[in-house]
């Protein structure tokens, strides 16, 4: 709950300027991630071989390509969000500031590479 | 910020008998930042080897298997602790979505959620690995 002005006490975002937020996301994410694994799974289970020309076929489908994308974004959007608040518990003064940007360099970095890596095989000849 | 402060602190871990549901929020975290790290940095791998082409993902697939495409000990250590660490989290993961809507908080009701998302991962673990070894 904000405690300066009235307005600031309606728009409930407090001191951080982001109220619940970080924590709903994460909620969000969670549930997402929840099924998009649960179809990582299945289809690791359901796939008969795992050499390079039938897993290269698979990915080329959309139904694959977009989910294993919609994962990425997914459980690359909830790591970051948990791995924060790990580094707001156990780091202090400027220590945690190094590991946050660090993390956002991790995140963004790895989850731009799956992403091309993704649209390289749907988009590639065939 | 308060890190090398002389200020009382409160009551600790160590105060507390551990049972069952404290055993799984360590966890909880625990798997959470294991798959986060070592498993992000796997799976993007396994995406960037399979579009490199033939080569780049031999290279990758002989990291984890033998020449005639059987998994190493390797391959089955890394995949089975995986899949391990990725049902706990999913299963406590799940529990905490129950508990965030201020259910299951009982003390007998607690306690056997957190044993359930342990029993839960290791039977999946098991199913999983027994599936894809009789295919």
């Amino acid at each position: 709950m904000g405690t300066g002005t009235p307005l600031g006490r309606v728009r409930g975002l407090g001191s951080a300027k982001e109220g619940t937020h970080h924590w709903w996301r994460h909620r969000v994410t969670a549930g997402s991630n929840l099924f998009l694994m649960l179809w990582l799974m299945v289809s690791i289970l359901s796939r008969g071989s795992f050499d390079y020309a039938s897993l290269r076929l698979w990915m080329q489908s959309a139904w694959v390509a977009v989910p294993m994308a919609l994962l990425v974004i997914s459980v690359f959007t909830h790591f970051r969000l948990g791995l924060q608040v790990v580094i707001e518990d156990y780091q202090h003064n400027e220590t945690r500031v190094v590991f946050l940007i660090l993390l956002n360099f991790f995140t963004v970095g790895l989850g731009a590479t799956a992403l091309f890596a993704i649209a390289k095989i749907a988009f590639g000849a065939k | 910020m308060a890190s090398r402060s002389t200020r009382p602190i409160s009551p600790h871990l160590q105060v507390y008998k551990w049972g069952p549901h404290m055993l799984v929020s360590v966890l909880h975290r625990i798997t959470g930042s294991g798959m986060a790290t070592v498993g992000s940095v796997l799976l993007v791998w396994w995406l960037a080897a399979l579009a490199g082409g033939a080569e780049s993902y031999a290279t990758f697939r002989d990291v984890f298997t033998y020449a005639n495409g059987r998994l190493n000990i390797i391959g089955y250590v890394i995949g089975i602790g995986l899949t391990l660490v990725l049902f706990q989290h999913m299963a406590s993961g799940v529990r905490h979505l129950v508990l965030d809507t201020g259910a299951g908080y009982e003390l007998k009701r607690n306690k056997m959620g957190a044993l359930a998302t342990m029993a839960f991962s290791v039977v999946a673990t098991i199913a999983f690995w027994l599936i894809l070894g009789i295919k």
